[in-house]
């Protein structure tokens, strides 16, 4: 009697086990599911539309045929920018908070609210340039797209730089300033060395992050159908592009629309794996 | 030889003062850096607070020309300017909940599966390829969902949902109206796959800091995995998971572009999931380019101040928490 009642309840253990790691694994699949069906998707519907025209020719008016070259240079441009901005910033408000004032009150309130800034909504950044460069200005512009991507680089660096110094053994600090050397050359010719890849790492995910960004280049950037390289005037981005044409009701701005989708994806994705790589690399050695 | 010492002191007297000139230079280079990092540090602060006083000055005219009622007015009417927050901000909350409420679980059985289950050489590629799905950029979400999920759901789950439950009382009510595809419930479901890498790769972290000694005991005991996981790990890892929770819901809030493809932008509250809806970041999105007049745009950074009030609330406690449990574990 009680053997068999211990075997029952034994045997519900085990199918309560059993349910709940099927119940895991399929959750798993799910989630894996999702990542396959999206990037199969996007492969099946914008290879095709993919050729060389895409990326000699213009965005087209509506019925004729064109590519992306001037929304894939109006990105380049804006993301380059974000990037010559926002790198110094965060790497600098990085080392400080690792290296000069690692038990500062300063830094745990940066560091906090950097993690703030680090999920804060996009499209609110996106305001935010409106009211500071917009409406100065007057009217949008390329200067404002890029100002506004450089704000959501400025926390990415800022949390991988720290992270990366502290990880720095403070032995090499040592003996460094046991050398002579003043603060300010241990941390740039020893300490920067030593967390060089990891600092690297946090560049190409800051990249990674706003090449796709759409929402806070709709009213800083605007869009621009033309050629145009001029800052201060409005500017095409590969994401708001890819905003208009996919609402339109044209069936070719559409197909371009997913293809400027498939390079997105690809250069994000390209991105954040050569950023793993060489986080796992430098880890290594 | 004393021409050679007299040399010798010339020298010297040379060397000194550049030797104190060139300390003096390494002082001023070393403090100079010194500064310019408190700079950038301190100008991380500032970016926050002008974001703040940014939003707070383009909001004035709309808060002042409707006052607290902004937040309880259902209308939007760019036409005669009068508009109220309401529909936008139910839409953004109620979106984020389901989303949660889906997500949540899924991403704590991958958790679980990542961190109890697989072999160890696939724990890897695995986690990673989660990681991925967080980084596609969520417009690439949007037109998926726009042209692939919207209509699938119109043509499966949708009527589905409305033949099970169109005679059920209360249910009825939340699946009433035709499948038009996009919708709150749409936006929901978009939004549960997007937050799920960041509860996963949370819960997995915490997960993985729960000692092993703990693990070991209670299988040593006779505990299945389930009941490990169960009645010792996510106890133990408890406030942790709900500071990843937390941040996934912060990223909901705020989620702009895969919302506006499929949420369909209608200013109104409905009970039915299936009708279109809105959210506040969907509704800037849309209209912030096309808006005539002071009062629509300030009333649209309105929202915007609105929106950033509450994610800065949901991703502070999610940050206290985390904080909590890295000290716990460092």
């Amino acid at each position: 009697m009680a053997i068999a009642k211990s075997s029952s309840l034994y045997s519900s253990r085990r199918r309560r086990n059993a349910i709940a790691m099927g119940l895991s694994l399929a959750a798993t699949l799910f989630g894996l599911g999702w990542l396959v069906l999206i990037l199969g998707v996007l492969l099946y519907e914008g290879v095709s539309g993919l050729s060389l025209q895409v990326f000699t020719e213009m965005t087209p008016p509506p019925g004729s045929t064109g590519g992306l070259l001037n929304p894939i240079v109006g990105s380049l441009i804006m993301t380059t920018i974000a990037v010559l901005i926002g790198t110094p910033i965060g790497i600098l408000a990085g080392t400080y908070m690792a290296e000069y004032g690692r038990y500062d009150k300063l830094t745990s309130v940066v560091r906090f609210i950097n993690d703030i800034l680090l999920s804060a909504p996009s499209i609110v950044i996106g305001l935010f340039i409106y009211e500071v460069v917009v409406t100065p200005m007057g009217h949008f512009s390329g200067w404002a797209g890029a100002l506004s991507l450089a704000v959501i680089v400025i926390p990415v660096v800022v949390r991988t730089t720290e992270d990366m110094l502290t990880l720095v053994p403070n032995p090499l600090r040592e003996a460094a300033t046991a050398l002579g050397m003043p603060r300010a050359y241990v941390i740039q010719r020893v300490c920067y060395r030593a967390a060089q890849a990891g600092m690297i790492t946090g560049v190409l995910l800051a990249v990674a992050r706003i090449s796709g960004e759409t929402a806070p280049l709709l009213f800083t950037a605007l869009n621009n159908q033309f050629w145009s390289t001029n800052l201060n005037a409005p500017m095409a981005s590969l994401p708001a592009v890819i905003f208009q044409f996919a609402l339109s009701p044209y069936k070719d701005w559409q197909a371009l629309a997913w293809t400027g989708a498939l390079i997105i994806t690809f250069t994000v994705l390209a991105l954040s794996i050569g950023a793993r790589a060489l986080a796992s690399a430098s880890k290594r050695s | 030889m004393a021409d050679l010492a007299l040399q010798r002191g010339a020298i010297q007297a040379a060397e000194i003062p550049s030797r104190a000139k060139v300390l003096a230079q390494l002082r001023l280079k070393d403090a100079g850096f010194r500064y310019l990092t408190r700079t950038a540090a301190i100008m991380v602060l500032l970016l926050l607070g002008g974001v703040i006083i940014a939003l707070v000055i383009g909001a004035v005219p709309a808060l002042q020309a409707f006052g607290i009622n902004f937040l309880f007015e259902q209308r939007w009417n760019p036409v005669t300017e009068k508009f109220g927050a309401l529909a936008p901000i139910y839409g953004t909350i109620v979106t984020s909940l389901i989303a949660m409420l889906i997500a949540v679980p899924i991403g704590l059985m991958i958790a679980m599966f990542l961190t109890e289950l697989c072999p160890q050489w696939l724990r890897r590629p695995i986690g990673t390829a989660i990681e991925l799905l967080a980084g596609i950029p969520s417009i690439i979400y949007g037109i998926w969902g726009l042209f692939v999920f919207a209509p699938f759901l119109q043509q499966t789950l949708q009527p589905f949902l409305i033949a099970t439950f169109g005679s059920v009382p209360v249910l009825s009510t939340l699946f009433e109206g035709p499948p038009y595809g996009i919708g709150v419930l749409t936006a929901s479901l978009i939004l549960a796959i997007m937050v799920l890498p960041f509860i996963t790769a949370i819960s997995r972290d915490v997960f993985d800091a729960v000692p092993p000694v703990l693990k070991e005991a209670a299988y040593g005991m006779g505990a299945t995995t389930w009941e490990v996981v169960r009645y010792v790990v996510l106890p133990y890892a408890r406030v942790g998971v709900i500071g990843g929770v937390m941040l996934g819901l912060g990223r909901a809030l705020g989620e702009t572009m895969a919302v506006t493809f499929v949420i369909g932008n209608a200013h109104k509250i409905s009970a039915s999931l299936i009708a279109p809806g809105t959210t506040i970041s969907a509704t800037i999105a849309n209209e912030f380019t096309e808006a005539v007049g002071d009062l629509y745009t300030s009333s649209l950074i309105a929202l915007g101040l609105i929106l950033f009030l509450i994610t800065f609330i949901v991703l502070a406690i999610a940050r206290y928490l985390l904080l909590r449990i890295e000290r716990r574990i460092g």
